[in-house]
């Protein structure tokens, strides 16, 4: 990634007293393709709205290339936005809608026709250029709205939840089309989306929000392998996330029984969250298994089948191609790497559980219970009794 | 039951247009007895146009009109983009507070507007404040209201994006209301503003408190007609209000007719992609 180009820093937001950012630090570079990530209220749009210069933190500065320009109004600065609903002007065709931003600075006819024709092919929507903007469907306009953006050449494009309003074929379309308009244009463009699996798509830098707060900052592979805390693991694709103990580095204790992991630097018995993904549990005979449950759902979702097993009251999902019938008693293996350790936050206990209920939990921790063997693995994949 | 409602329905439009109607024949009768019809004639027109105060009169209506409607038109649009702009309690109390001189009797409006101009006509030592100036301060206050009412919810209407759109791509704020957000409130600011120029020219209880002796509008002067007998010229100025008031109230409906589905293409438009 090349030089440094907007950053934020501590900003705080709050209309009446209800805090929306939370000091909120974060730098983009140029020409990266950054997405802030979150369910909807977690500050997102604010952030967005904040680089657009819509609106103006309560506390704190946004920076563009080393100068503050918190009080620069959005007509001076040098980002342009693509709205959620798109915006465009109804009064206007779609010509006249690019053209709008470039009439604005008098730029002469010739000059106006060359850029707008350009964008037009840019976006694909040669041939469009005499449409009523209402005559068009939300992928043209999504088209429309991004040329008349991008037809001022700014150092940095805006998007706002571009693609929500699109249905999931033309929106896995507008993905590449998007990241290939990126690339082409060589600009660095901010995207906030609501959608894990469209942020790690189309991202550099993925930054996950909740509530006001950064949770994660970092590349779509560190987000979905190593999420920091148990709301960036819930969030991004599907998690079981356990109540575990740090025995010693690369041996975590779940369920009473240890494992071997590839995490360390934690204190001794250290209490923390085991993050283990769907698709990284093997299925195995329940002699052969690290621990052993029944199958107490089966989903078939095409690529595979989402089942659900109960461990002795807590319920994992896993995904497999081997199709398991409802009751069967099976076992699983867990290799080091798909076990990921988290520190302890506040979102704790809140996810990665996919029991409808825990009445059975206390029995997890119960060491008589049926769960299978115990094992500790140092590392080269040989169980160890 | 739908045949009650058909008679019904005539019945009440017999009750509404029956006595314009006849106004409208008796300024077409040839003798002054509206009773008796003795034959078609113009000549009610003919003498109301060389009738040499009360068409000054009519001018003065319309001048006042056209005037408290733009004036009222531009500051209730104002008005209505601020209280737009404002949130909940605020918003709300001072969208109560606009609205009260609609439900306001006139004639108290009225009576308080003159002891305001009397009052304050006393203050700055003067005895001839009772003149267009009051008189357009008063229709600008009863006008303003309709204005607000009728901007606020095109306003509410607009994709609120739009704005920041404008500003987005190097619009100054003002600019921004004169290249995007005008052309979507037009419709409401046009009708504010026709109904603005109907109310405006037919008032008599406000403007009969508030006139003076150099400027005296139409309906005011009418009022002093109908002591005596009634001359049938201006009967056949009742039609020609009537006629510019009906032709206004047609625009405006027009107006909003195309406005609705205007707006309804787009709402489906919108569901269909």
């Amino acid at each position: 990634m090349s030089k440094e180009l907007i950053r934020l820093v501590n900003c705080r937001m709050a209309f009446d007293n209800e805090v929306i950012l939370n000091d909120i630090n974060l730098y983009i570079n140029d020409k990266e393709f950054l997405t802030l990530l979150g369910p909807s209220g977690c500050g997102k749009t604010t952030t967005l709205r904040i680089i657009g210069g819509f609106l103006t933190p309560t506390s704190g500065d946004v920076l563009f290339e080393g100068v503050r320009i918190n009080d620069v109004p959005p007509h001076k600065r040098r980002v342009n936005t693509v709205f959620q609903r798109y915006a465009l002007f109804p009064h206007l065709d779609v010509y006249e809608n690019i053209a709008f931003g470039l009439r604005l600075k008098k730029l002469p006819e010739k000059e106006i026709d060359a850029r707008v024709t350009e964008m037009l092919e840019v976006v694909s929507l040669k041939g469009f250029q005499n449409r009523s903007v209402s005559s068009l469907s939300g992928g043209q306009q999504q088209r429309v709205a991004i040329a008349r953006a991008l037809v001022l050449r700014p150092e940095v494009l805006l998007l706002d939840e571009p693609l929500g309003a699109l249905d999931l074929r033309l929106r896995k379309d507008m993905q590449q089309e998007l990241k290939r308009i990126q690339q082409q244009m060589g600009i660095t463009f901010i995207y906030v989306t609501h959608d894990q699996e469209e942020a790690l798509a189309m991202s550099d830098t993925v930054v996950v929000m909740n509530e006001g707060i950064i949770q994660q900052i970092g590349s779509p592979e560190a987000i979905y392998n190593e999420p920091k805390n148990a709301f960036v693991a819930d969030f991004i694709g599907e998690s079981n996330i356990l109540d575990g103990i740090m025995r010693a580095d690369r041996c975590v204790e779940i369920f009473g029984r240890r494992f071997a992991c590839v995490d360390s630097g934690f204190a001794p018995n250290e209490p923390v969250d085991v993050v283990i993904r769907p698709e990284d549990v093997d299925i195995v005979p329940p002699d052969a298994g690290h621990l052993c449950g029944d199958v107490t759902s089966v989903t078939f979702k095409g690529m595979n089948y989402d089942i659900i097993v109960d461990f002795a009251g807590f319920k994992w999902l896993i995904q497999t191609s081997d199709y398991c019938p409802v009751g069967a008693h099976i076992g699983i293996r867990i290799e080091p790497d798909g076990i990921h350790v988290m520190k302890k936050s506040v979102y704790s206990g809140m996810f990665g559980d996919y029991s409808s209920y825990s009445a059975e939990y206390d029995e997890i921790n119960d060491p008589d219970a049926d769960l299978g063997e115990e094992v500790f693995d140092p590392g080269d994949g040989e169980v160890v009794k | 039951m739908k045949r009650f409602n058909k008679v019904f329905t005539i019945l009440v439009l017999i009750f509404l247009y029956v006595p314009m109607l006849v106004l409208a024949v008796a300024s077409f009768n040839r003798g002054s007895d509206i009773a008796t019809w003795s034959g078609f004639t113009f000549s009610q027109y003919g003498e109301l146009f060389r009738d040499g105060t009360l068409l000054p009169l009519l001018a003065n209506s319309l001048l006042l009109a056209v005037i408290s409607a733009v004036v009222a038109t531009v500051l209730g649009t104002m008005a209505a983009i601020g209280i737009h702009n404002m949130r909940g309690r605020l918003r709300t109390a001072t969208i109560f507070v606009t609205n009260i001189p609609m439900t306001n009797p006139e004639i108290v409006t009225g009576v308080s507007l003159a002891l305001l101009f009397a009052f304050a006509g006393t203050m700055l030592k003067r005895n001839d404040v009772f003149s267009f100036g009051t008189l357009l301060v008063a229709h600008v206050t009863f006008n303003l209201p309709y204005v607000i009412l009728s901007v606020l919810p095109k306003l509410s209407q607009m994709e609120p994006d739009l704005q920041d759109a404008a500003l987005d791509l190097g619009c100054t704020p003002l600019q921004a209301f004169f290249k995007v957000m005008i052309h979507e409130i037009l419709p409401g600011v046009i009708s504010g503003a026709l109904m603005s120029f109907t109310m405006s020219l037919d008032d008599f209880v406000i403007s009969y408190f508030v006139f003076g002796p150099s400027f005296v509008t139409l309906p005011v002067e009418i009022y002093n007609y109908t002591k005596k007998p009634l001359h049938p010229k201006i009967y056949a100025l009742f039609t020609l209000l009537f006629a510019v008031i009906l032709l206004v109230m047609v625009v405006m409906n027009l107006l909003q007719a195309r406005d609705e589905s205007r707006v309804g293409t787009l709402r489906r438009r919108k569901r269909a992609s």
